[in-house]
């Protein structure tokens, strides 16, 4: 019956990997107790699962893994193109899950920029450890909080803005065995402070990577964080990402993930609103083609009054691409005058590709402004004829049209350097060269 | 400069231009009239290339070439271009981006490296007080939240930066307040050499009092019934198309 679940090899294995780091001292140990014994009793979803049902696992829990590699080096050259080089940052960069102290900038003063295993706060680690989490997680996020040690840490105190950016790259090389990393980021603002961390995943080579990354965002009264996540990892990388953000009164977070590469890419974003006037903005755009999935779920959980989130997600599908995006908005009793908006609007290039969107709005409160929408579409035939008729060829008349059609979300991008790169990223991704300033 | 010979062409089963002639000679312009539902914008998207239509019989050619099997983006390169009824809104290019694209794309197919920015700049700043276009207007995102209005003369300041052999301006008076039809004529006018030729779509007259054509073609039930000089869009204006419906049925 176990076997049908999938991946009973590495479940086993993961319980061992488990038990073999318990013995060498792991910090919140009790906590992890708790979540390997869920992973143990619930083993990995199956498409019979609600959460997981256009999205199979199966492909990825059926590989023989190794849980650790410490061989992998990476050099500043290389890292030059998958990083922001004009804009002065912050550095924190891993290599197959191990902190590059060479490559990486390690902070301590008025705010940290660090690593959960290199830093000298443990005190913001014992009191935000698992504090955005709730008590019964999804199985992948559960096997992450038994297992993951080590992945970025951003504090910042009271009243301060960090001056710089955050550059957090998750780089994987050298790896003679398909490898199952579990990356862990805690981001924690106090009142009044503001960040702006960008993230990426990146394999220098041809290794198959397949990273169960959870991150918990904790943003205080009035803090502001943005928060930019580029996935355009090599195609034979996966990717299932988990992020937790729980905001206070007035504080304001914005999520953005611009899924271009890898091969099988899940987003589980979750929003919590605690204090009134929070407000979160999530946006995505999502460009892939042969053989690539990127499946999209993101709740938001507006448990008090008078709170803001905006959600704008644009997917282009080309080839055979799956696309999945699951919007989830939860309106407590509690949360009147709520003002929740969502879109997801897609483009299908191909018949081959594919998109279920489903937009799932739970309203319990009865003085409230929730809006969603879905559409489906295919290029303009009346547009693509106007740009071919000024001259401009098919391909690049196309991409013009996907990037005026994923414009609203690029326009809002607060670090120029990012828009260009997203820029450059989207032109290569689509074969043409269009020097478009947006 | 063009010739279009016995062109037929509809959209599956059903056959709009059932057999137009024309020619149209370097100079020249050329406007086609005609009630709704004649065949006047198939007849321009058609020669434009759009691949909606299907060409059932016929031929057109430009410069002595047969352009049927090029694409638009060939046809354009060649120096055709139409000026759309209804712009389309392109957010987040912007009328300096696209117009540079556009040009250069051009200049690309034949050859040509792309026009240094200073001298885009510059003639973009000409073609701009040609037809009293306001500072900023490059910087807008293509048509999003223009007026009617400011789409088409934005449809002939494209025109007027890419110097096209032959323009198509497909009902460019529709929207347009008398003013800003006043200026588009204008920069039109201005615009007209020996070398180029002008087709002007329209349902009125009006804008033959700006654009005063060489030959004004009557286009009827996909097929042209009347031809004559600038003298027939007033008989047009004074008697309406009927008499010349009655004509061709009779024939």
């Amino acid at each position: 019956m176990d076997y049908q679940r999938g991946g009973p090899v590495l479940k086993e294995q993961l319980i061992q990997v488990f038990k073999d780091s318990a013995k060498n001292g792991l910090p919140f140990k009790a906590v992890r107790e708790k979540y390997i014994q869920q992973f143990d009793t619930d083993g990995f979803p199956t498409v019979k699962d609600e959460e997981w049902k256009y999205t199979n696992l199966l492909p990825l829990t059926k590989k023989d893994y190794a849980f650790e590699n410490t061989d992998g080096i990476i050099n500043k050259e290389q890292l030059e193109e998958f990083i922001l080089n004009d804009t002065d940052s912050y550095y924190l960069v891993f290599v197959n899950g191990v902190l590059s102290k060479e490559l990486s900038t390690i902070t301590e003063g008025a705010f940290v920029v660090g690593s959960l295993k290199h830093n000298n706060r443990q005190d913001i680690l014992e009191k935000y450890w698992n504090s955005c989490l709730p008590q019964k997680t999804d199985t992948l996020v559960a096997i992450n909080n038994a297992l993951a040690q080590e992945g970025a840490f951003v504090y910042v105190s009271k009243n301060v803005v960090v001056d710089k950016p955050v550059q957090v790259i998750y780089a994987s090389s050298n790896v003679q065995q398909d490898l199952f990393l579990q990356t862990r980021a805690l981001i924690v603002l106090e009142e009044n402070a503001q960040v702006q961390i960008t993230e990426r995943h990146q394999n220098f080579d041809d290794s198959f990577v397949f990273t169960n990354a959870v991150t918990e965002i904790v943003a205080d009264a009035n803090a502001i964080v943005d928060f930019y996540k580029i996935q355009n990892n090599t195609l034979n990388c996966s990717l299932i990402d988990n992020t937790w953000v729980k905001q206070a009164k007035t504080s304001n977070c914005t999520i953005d993930t611009f899924s271009f590469g890898g091969k099988f890419t899940r987003n589980n974003l979750n929003f919590c609103l605690t204090g009134e006037h929070a407000e979160s903005n999530m946006n995505g755009i999502t460009l892939i083609g042969k053989d690539q999935l990127v499946d999209h779920h993101t709740f938001v959980d507006h448990a008090v009054p008078n709170c803001n989130s905006n959600e704008l997600y644009k997917g282009i599908f080309d080839a055979n691409a799956k696309g999945i995006f699951n919007g989830k908005v939860m309106v407590r009793p509690d949360a009147q005058k709520t003002n929740a908006f969502q879109a997801n609007n897609n483009l299908l290039m191909t018949d081959n590709a594919s998109i279920d969107t489903k937009p799932q709005l739970e309203i319990y409160a009865d003085d409230v402004a929730c809006s969603h929408g879905c559409t489906i579409g295919q290029l303009d035939e009346n547009a693509l004829f106007y740009l071919r008729s000024r001259g401009i060829a098919k391909k690049e008349a196309q991409a013009m049209l996907m990037y005026a059609f994923a414009n609203d979300v690029l326009e809002n991008i607060k670090i120029p350097e990012l828009k260009n790169k997203l820029n450059r990223i989207i032109a290569k991704k689509l074969g043409v060269q269009l020097d478009i300033e947006l | 400069m063009l010739s279009i010979k016995d062109l037929k062409a509809g959209v599956e089963e059903s056959q709009i231009l059932k057999g137009i002639n024309l020619e149209v000679k370097p100079g020249e312009v050329h406007a086609i009239m005609g009630p709704n539902g004649s065949g006047k914008s198939t007849l321009s998207s058609v020669i434009a290339g759009r691949e909606d239509y299907e060409v059932k019989g016929g031929s057109i050619s430009f410069e002595g070439d047969d352009i049927l099997e090029l694409d638009p983006e060939e046809r354009a390169h060649k120096g055709i271009f139409l000026s759309f009824q209804y712009p389309i809104e392109i957010p987040g290019v912007s009328v300096s981006n696209f117009i540079k694209t556009s040009l250069n794309e051009s200049r690309k197919a034949q050859g040509l490296e792309p026009m240094p920015a200073g001298d885009l700049l510059k003639m973009m700043r000409e073609k701009m007080e040609l037809f009293e276009i306001k500072k900023g207007y490059l910087s807008r995102s293509l048509n999003q939240g223009f007026s009617g209005g400011e789409k088409k003369r934005n449809e002939i300041f494209q025109m007027a930066m890419l110097e096209p052999k032959l323009a198509i301006l497909d009902e460019t008076d529709s929207g347009l307040d008398i003013d800003a039809l006043r200026i588009v004529a204008n920069g039109v006018n201005k615009l007209r050499s020996d070398d180029n030729a002008t087709i002007v779509i329209t349902h009125y007259q009006r804008l033959l009092d700006y654009i005063i054509p060489d030959f004004v073609h009557v286009l009827y039930d996909g097929r042209i019934v009347k031809s004559g000089t600038k003298e027939l869009a007033h008989e047009l204006e004074e008697k309406g198309y009927d008499w010349i419906i009655k004509e061709a049925d009779q024939c």
